[in-house]
């Protein structure tokens, strides 16, 4: 099943949080560079899948898994792996944009100090990179010492993609990352991982049926812990093989 | 209708609360008027800086300021580095379980300790059984001891007050655990931590038992050289102003000093804790 396509293979994965499984044989090849929507009802496991990604599970006490997670062709859950180098490849933006109370150029600048960058100007070049990415810079160039604290809830959503792609990741982990954001700034993160579309391989979680259409290539629907589905987006949305499936796009249930 | 009695309970409730909160407040500016007055006049740079002399009723209370003043530091320096990391594998290292409960009980009941066992404590494990003998070395862990508890307590829930989705935003790009906790945890809970700080270190300024037996000379005009050396202390020295001396009220004017210099110390420790806290507190807010 290894695929020079797939940037990300999870073979059979079941997942527990400690008696509860949480996922259950999934199997599924995440396409390089390409947008892959996961949909599902609430508690259907796709954030869980999303979280084994990057290993951030691992964080949680009483988790466990069987199966394998490959990366790049590496499992990522092998003793050989290291998972720090995995989360720098394997960039994450959470639900609850969760900038840290500290300055805008700061929040930007974390993760390229932690992996060893100490030059201010190789700095303050990430730094305005990554914000002109994600859409950010010109609101921001003049208070880059301002807490990120003051910044309204799209803008510290994109700061948050910055702060992810400062660290040059090849892979970027969306949960939910509109979901408490007005009209205005979803279509803007919208607009954005449009943007970003090509140059990293994206994987987005959420609960909106038009945003999955509109953004990504490929969708994969879960329901309670199974992966039913997973192809085109067009040809789910259009044309979906299991009825399940099609019952959830059509608002039928979930 | 109802509505009179109702409401004249009302009222009740309302002035027997305030009347006990500035009942409260009335001993409080009381104590410190009383001492304000009494010790005012008997503020003076000779009083500040010179050695006491006739076991106190005379001269001045420089070396049992100095005492107090390297007490309390050493006590600090004990007591925040273990506290912190006792918080810190509390609240982010330790699986929660039978171990951290029975840690928590340990803790609790150290900060339930009568202050003079833990002097005896101190006596018998740091003077005699380590031989550091009656000094500031001995007299401070044991002060530490005693505000331990408090320090833990108070850094544990300011760590646990830091939201859980600034660990995750930093271990997602990649750093590591204590990398975390140290650039992306700690400098948001300073400001809980100083205010267990703040906590212990009156109390270790002020507590008499627990250097009673540790540390505290009756009469040692000189300064400490070293850690080993014994010194006078501020609470211990008022004890003997008052109780020990031939003529205790010829001696009134000197323990309103002394008591005066004693809260002025107290409050300068707890100032500098403060500014430390609401520096990180407009540095950091969320």
């Amino acid at each position: 099943m290894q695929d020079n396509q797939n940037h990300i293979e999870a073979h059979s994965l079941n997942f527990f949080y400690g008696a509860t499984q949480a996922l259950f044989d999934v199997s599924i090849g995440l396409k390089r560079s390409k947008v892959t929507a996961f949909i599902g009802p609430s508690g259907c496991g796709k954030s869980t899948f999303l979280r084994t990604l990057n290993r951030m599970n691992d964080i949680i006490d009483g988790t466990r898994h069987t199966g394998k997670i490959l990366v790049d062709g590496q499992d990522i859950y092998d003793s050989s792996s290291n998972v720090i180098d995995l989360r720098r490849r394997v960039g994450m933006v959470f639900q609850k944009s969760n900038p840290f109370p500290k300055a805008i150029f700061e929040n930007v600048a974390y993760g390229p100090r932690i992996h060893g960058e100490k030059n201010r100007r190789k700095l303050e070049e990430i730094v305005e990179q990554s914000l002109r990415r994600s859409g950010l810079w010109e609101e921001v160039k003049d208070r880059l010492e301002h807490n990120a604290m003051g910044l309204s809830g799209g803008q510290q959503q994109r700061l948050c993609i910055a702060r992810a792609l400062a660290v040059n990741p090849e892979v970027l982990l969306m949960d939910e990352p509109a979901s408490a954001l007005d009209p205005r700034s979803t279509a803007r993160i919208e607009d954005l991982i449009s943007e970003l579309r090509g140059e990293y391989t994206i994987v987005i979680v959420t609960h909106n049926m038009q945003q999955a259409a509109r953004v990504s290539d490929e969708t994969a629907f879960f329901y309670e812990g199974k992966l039913i589905e997973v192809g085109p987006t067009k040809q789910i949305f259009r044309n979906p093989a299991q009825s399940q499936t099609e019952d959830y796009i059509t608002g039928r249930f979930g | 209708m109802s509505m009179k009695p109702r409401n004249l309970s009302e009222r009740l409730v309302y002035f027997s609360m305030l009347a006990v909160t500035y009942a409260i407040l009335l001993v409080v500016i009381y104590i410190i008027a009383d001492v304000v007055v009494g010790g005012l006049p008997v503020l003076s740079w000779e009083f500040l800086t010179d050695a006491p002399r006739k076991s106190g009723a005379e001269g001045g209370i420089w070396p049992v300021i100095v005492g107090t003043f390297y007490l309390v530091l050493c006590t600090v320096a004990f007591a925040l580095p273990l506290g912190m990391a006792g918080a810190i594998y509390l609240s982010e290292y330790a699986t929660q379980g039978r171990l951290t409960r029975m840690i928590r009980i340990a803790i609790v009941t150290l900060a339930g300790i009568p202050s003079v066992v833990l002097g005896l404590f101190g006596l018998g494990l740091f003077v005699i059984f380590l031989g550091f003998g009656a000094s500031i070395l001995a007299g401070s862990m044991t002060l530490a001891c005693m505000i331990l508890p408090t320090i833990i307590v108070a850094s544990e829930e300011a760590l646990r007050a830091v939201p859980q989705s600034f660990r995750e935003g930093s271990l997602a790009l990649g750093a590591t655990k204590w990398e975390t906790i140290r650039r992306n945890v700690l400098p948001y809970a300073v400001p809980g931590m100083m205010t267990g700080s703040i906590l212990g270190i009156g109390r270790a300024a002020g507590e008499t038992a627990p250097i009673l037996l540790t540390v505290a000379a009756f009469f040692l005009p000189t300064l400490p050289q070293s850690v080993f050396d014994q010194c006078m202390a501020l609470p211990y020295h008022l004890y003997i102003l008052a109780t020990q001396l031939p003529d205790v009220e010829k001696a009134r004017p000197m323990q309103y000093g002394t008591a005066l210099v004693l809260i002025a110390v107290v409050l300068s420790f707890n100032l500098a804790a403060i500014v430390i806290r609401s520096y990180f507190r407009r540095k950091y807010r969320w």
